[in-house]
């Protein structure tokens, strides 16, 4: 394989498209459609009485209105629950226009559908709904004393109580260790509630083909396989007649994992209706009202450990507020729950979750997917060990490590897929050595010290996680070579950015020894490729990465076996390079896969020159073979899949090292480091990418992003003015070191890189706080008027 | 997020603009740069049946520097103003203030005129008028008056301006020789609306002590807070003067409220600190003037 391409930094192949307008997103199609626009609640919780939309009659332009009576079969069922699990015992999804109840603020209530967006709106302006007001349920608090119910049949609001327990040593339970522990302690640690708020909201756009009876819908969406079958499954269509596209998405980061979301149904519906074009747009007042949330937790921690800070019981119970919904189940606090365990052994642990409805905007998978709280709540808790037996903080992590001989670990729980929580490989010692090399921790108490001297308050903190990636079930590759010379690879999971065009595209290259601007990718296509899960859990690199890599492995092998035989060689004897198959070492015997993929398809018709090398009287083929020999298929191209026992492990440390403004108290980061292992690097570049757009959500997360709501369950900062998310001027410079230690369970090595940037960055900022101020920071986001206020209690 | 219907007016000359704007009386409003009106509109927040956008009216977008101070025309962009030399020589404060106005690209449409008549006590030039003790000149098509800065921000997003008028120009007059000026603040991010800032303007007398010192406060009270705090610093020279008791001062006249972002109290507390530092630099700079 002399096309080394594998490992490479090399340019996002998608970015000249992307960053000079060319990008095709979901409101680009469509120029001619209806556009649909929804009366949504502006209530948190109250009984729809009547709908009056007899003022609205009169918008010129107006096509349909629609409620949820209009709604037949399937459609007026509630939304599926996609994630059932045996502690789910209370899960509850909305319909796709409310039926009787409305439960958040946002909830699509009445379907419009107009000429134009805005005659749209306008009609949705005039419809009158009447609603009598229920008592909302709002905060973690005020929904566990139960008094006032989301649900009328859901007593306490719990939807879901999961207890998790692992012994230790010699069978002892966890609050056993806790109290026979040298040392414990006891905290309460708080996680406000942020959002995924990608700048391409969701969005849908339907054409309905009434000769073909068939349908073909583009949408906004992290898995188009997926949302296919949702779409035939609620309009009763055979499966054949539905194509889904996933066209340019503009970010995902999780909620357009969720699926069917109820325009994703409705608009298809409308415009097999109408016999129309039909398109949504999602604006951002909906998208910050009518799609996901998530982080928001109440930990409460006991911890029992020694003398150096070895934990030795851990109990940590989680509140999560999991808002008016749960399609996507319980993923969320599972995930908090175990890889809260992150790079450590701990002995014992208990952990308990009670999953609880409120009268918000649901709980969904937010990049990171409870991992940033778990982080928050075991980061935490090392420091303040740290802190109580007055130790170095990278000391203590040391000390509870689980270390590089000890791999396989398993953790005793189990994971999100269901599966075991077994750690495949990692080397956290080493990762911590060059964190701290990197940003210069043990001489950083002479740093502070100069500061100190000169009235300024710097601090450092560091944080560590471990990130299950990778998970299954399985996806597919297809690669397929044309007579041409180019190779054309698909996959049916998605893309929102993150470079799958140029990853997989190397994976192909490098495999199949061509150059790679011969390689096209085409994800989320599912004309393309019918079979795929998602594009979620960090899982598209390992997952597609390693589906691809068996497929070309396939189509290599016929590609050898087809030139062997033309070239009168043993295939064992032949490299591919630049395109062309030789003997190795011998250059001037070769034949170019674009004649290979020729001899492949044995032709009748020769539709141009390179085609009648394959038509019957071309060349001599033996009389007593069929054309096509058994076992073979025409065509050179390959189909695999890939398909893991369980996940693969990632981890990481971050360091950062921030200044706090004794006066105004305002916080600065001024350093972050990062060292990361994600395994293989396929493209150091990309994952670079992936980190930098991670710690900005980080950021985020730590000092600027929460939704705000009131008691009666209005959010107060739907916009982009209240919600903060930070500038490229709030986000620091981020200087990163790659460790690879390859995982043992896929063929390329690798583990998923996609959610790493953000885990740990409100453990680490917090950590830095904590230090500059000597304040105990135990909830985030921290803002300047919080750390004022902490300074005053001092 | 779209607009509601509106009746769409693009006059190409100022009588013309006046006579649309007398017509729609209260249901019109005037486009300016847009930056504030649109997100308005896009929110269903503002429903105007009339837009009057004023930007082909010729001739409005003057900026006239001279020593009695800056006379900015109603399409004098965010972005002109700051970048004007003469402007900035005039006065200084303009160019500090302006920096801190939202980004670059808001910059390079907004109008200083359209952020006078917004009138958000969270914006700077508001604040920069009233410390300056400027004014706002409306036209109708009955004449055209000079409002005092003090009279014409009435309220939180209210201002002096009458159904029927345009807001022709401001005019933001020059301090005395020996002052001195600066603008600080903190906002959440950069470039957004301050939680809390200061404008300050010192001026020295021949000895160089504070003969007068003044600051206008945003994000504090209903419009912004000019605090006369000459007395509190006392008749002494700038480095001595006593900045911590203007800031005490400056604490008791404001009246901050809490949102979501920061408490009535840290707005206070802020404040005090951001006084103190715009006073100082304000001096500072009224001292350089003089070497
Ligand atoms: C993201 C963002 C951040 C921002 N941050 C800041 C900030 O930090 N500080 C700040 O001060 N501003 C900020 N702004 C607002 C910006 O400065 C606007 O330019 C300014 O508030 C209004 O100017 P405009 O010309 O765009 O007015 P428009 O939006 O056109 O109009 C605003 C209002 O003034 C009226 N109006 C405008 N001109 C006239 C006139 N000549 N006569 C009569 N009425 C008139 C309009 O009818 C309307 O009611 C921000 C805006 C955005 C979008």
């Amino acid at each position: 394989m002399t096309t080394r391409l594998f490992g490479e930094p090399v340019r996002r192949r998608e970015d000249a498209r992307l960053i000079t307008g060319q990008g095709r997103y979901l409101d680009d199609l469509g120029a001619g459609a209806l556009a649909a626009a929804f009366v949504r609640s502006p209530h948190a919780h109250a009984r729809i009485l009547d709908v009056d939309v007899s003022a609205a009659l009169d918008v010129e332009g107006l096509v349909a209105i629609y409620t949820w009576e209009d709604l037949p079969g399937a459609l007026a069922e509630p939304l599926p629950l996609l994630i059932p699990h045996p502690a789910l015992t209370h899960g509850r999804t909305a319909y796709p226009l409310a039926r009787e109840i409305v439960r958040h603020v946002g909830e699509p209530v009445v379907m419009v559908v107009a000429r134009d967006r805005y005659l749209a709106e306008d009609a949705c302006a005039l419809i009158r709904v009447g609603y009598e007001i229920l008592k909302p349920v709002v905060g973690i608090e005020e929904a566990v004393r139960g008094v006032h119910l989301v649900h009328e049949d859901v007593p306490g609001n719990v939807g879901a109580h999961l207890v998790q327990e692992v012994p230790g040593h010699g069978g002892v339970t966890a609050r056993e260790a806790v109290e026979a522990a040298p040392h414990r302690l006891e905290f309460r640690l708080d996680v406000e509630r942020s959002a995924c708020t990608p700048l391409e909201g969701k969005g849908v756009y339907a054409r309905w083909d009434a000769d073909d009876g068939s349908l073909r819908v583009y949408s906004s969406t992290q898995t188009s396989t997926s949302v296919r079958m949702a779409i035939a499954a609620k309009l009763g269509l055979p499966l054949p007649k539905v194509e889904v596209i996933a066209p340019d998405v503009g970010g995902g980061f999780g909620v357009k994992i969720v699926h069917p979301w109820p325009e994703e149904i409705l608009v298809p519906w409308a415009a097999r209706l109408l016999h129309r074009e039909v398109k949504w747009t999602e604006d951002r007042r909906e998208h910050f009202v009518s799609s996901s949330h998530e982080r928001g937790q109440v930990q409460h921690v006991r911890v029992g450990f020694d003398d150096d800070g070895r934990v030795l019981g851990l109990e940590v119970e989680i509140l999560h507020d999991h808002g008016a919904y749960t399609p996507y189940g319980i993923i969320v606090p599972i995930i908090t729950s175990t890889q809260l365990l992150g790079p450590y052994k701990v002995g014992a642990y208990r952990v308990e979750f009670s999953s609880i409805y409120t009268n918000t905007v649901q709980v969904t998978p937010y990049r990171g997917a409870g991992r940033p709280q778990g982080v928050f709540c075991m980061e935490r808790t090392m420091d303040k060990i740290a802190a109580y037996l007055g130790r170095d903080r990278t000391q203590v992590r040391a000390a509870n490590f689980i270390q590089p001989d000890e791999f396989p670990y398993d953790q005793g729980l189990t994971f999100q897929d269901g599966r075991p929580l077994i750690y495949d490989s990692g080397d956290y010692p080493e990762a911590l050595r060059m964190l701290k090399e990197l940003i210069g921790w043990d001489s950083f108490a002479e740093e502070k010290a100069r500061a100190a001297a000169e009235g300024r308050r710097i601090g450092i903190g560091v944080g560590c996680y471990v990130e299950g990636t990778g998970v299954g079930p399985y996806e597919g590759g297809h690669v397929q070579i044309t007579s041409d010379g180019r190779v054309h690879v698909s996959t049916g999971l998605t893309s929102q950015g993150q470079g799958h065009e140029t990853v997989f595209a190397q994976i192909a290259a490098t495999e199949l020894g061509v150059p790679i601007e011969k390689v096209s990718v085409v994800t989320g296509d599912t004309r393309r490729f019918g079979y795929a899960v998602g594009t979620f859990a960090s899982r598209a690199a390992v997952m597609s990465g390693n589906a691809i890599a068996l497929a070309c492995r396939k189509v290599r092998e016929k590609a050898l076996r087809i030139a062997a035989e033309a070239l009168e060689a043993d295939p064992r004897d032949l490299e591919i390079t630049d395109g062309k198959i030789h003997v190795a070492g011998v250059p001037s015997a070769s034949i170019p896969l674009a004649t290979v993929a020729v001899l492949s398809n044995p032709l009748r018709y020769a539709f141009d020159e390179e085609a009648k090398r394959a038509t019957q009287f071309a060349g001599p083929a033996s009389d007593d073979r069929p054309p096509v020999a058994e076992g073979e298929e025409p065509g050179l191209e390959g189909r695999d899949y890939y398909s893991p026992v369980r996940s693969t492990f990632a981890a990481g440390m971050h360091a950062a090292i921030v200044e706090t403004d004794p006066d105004t108290a305002e916080i600065r980061i001024l350093r972050y480091a990062v060292v990361h292992d994600c395994g293989k690097l396929i493209n150091p570049m990309i994952v670079e990418g992936q980190i930098h757009g991670g710690v900005a959500q980080g950021v985020g997360g730590a000092l600027y992003e929460k939704m705000v709501y009131d008691e009666h369950g209005q959010l107060l900062n739907a916009s982009f003015m209240d919600f903060l998310m930070p500038y490229a001027t709030e986000v620091p410079r981020i200087e990163t070191a790659h460790l690879e230690t390859p995982s043992p369970l896929n063929p390329l090595g690798i583990k998923g890189a996609g959610e790493a940037g953000v885990i740990p960055v409100s453990a680490v900022i917090a950590s830095a706080v904590e230090d500059a101020e000597g304040i105990t920071i135990d909830r985030m986001p921290i803002s300047p008027s919080d750390l004022h206020h902490l300074r005053l209690t001092r | 997020m779209k607009p509601p219907p509106f009746d769409y007016h693009g006059p190409a000359t100022l009588g013309e603009a006046l006579d649309v704007l007398a017509e729609a009386g209260p249901d019109g409003k005037v486009l300016a740069g847009g930056q504030s009106l649109i997100p308005l509109l896009n929110m269903r927040l503002a429903a105007p049946a009339h837009i009057v956008d004023v930007n082909r009216v010729p001739g409005l977008d003057g900026i006239e520097a001279g020593p009695p101070g800056v006379r900015v025309g109603a399409l004098a962009r965010h972005a002109a103003v700051e970048r004007s030399p003469e402007a900035a020589a005039a006065l200084p404060l303009l160019r500090q203030a302006l920096r801190l106005v939202a980004h670059p690209v808001i910059r390079n449409r907004g109008t200083v005129v359209g952020s006078l008549v917004h009138a958000d006590p969270s914006a700077e030039m508001p604040a920069v008028l009233a410390l300056l003790g400027g004014s706002v000149r409306l036209a109708s098509r009955g004449g055209e008056r000079e409002v005092p800065a003090a009279e014409f921000f009435t309220g939180p997003m209210e201002s002096a301006l009458r159904p029927g008028e345009l807001a022709v120009s401001a005019f933001f007059p020059a301090l005395p020789a020996r002052s001195g000026t600066a603008f600080h603040e903190v906002a959440r991010r950069h470039g957004d609306y301050a939680v809390a800032g200061v404008a300050a303007a010192v001026t020295l007398d021949e000895d160089l002590r504070v003969a007068a010192a003044r600051v206008a406060c945003v994000s504090v009270g209903p419009v912004p807070v000019v605090v006369d705090v000459t007395a509190a610093c006392g008749p002494r020279p700038a480095a001595s003067a006593d900045w911590e008791a203007a800031a005490a001062a400056v604490r008791d006249r404001v009246e901050p409220e809490g949102d979501i972002h920061a408490t009535a109290d840290y707005r206070r507390h802020l404040t005090g600190v951001l006084a103190v530092r715009a006073l100082r630099d304000a001096a500072a700079a009224a001292h350089g003037e003089e070497a």
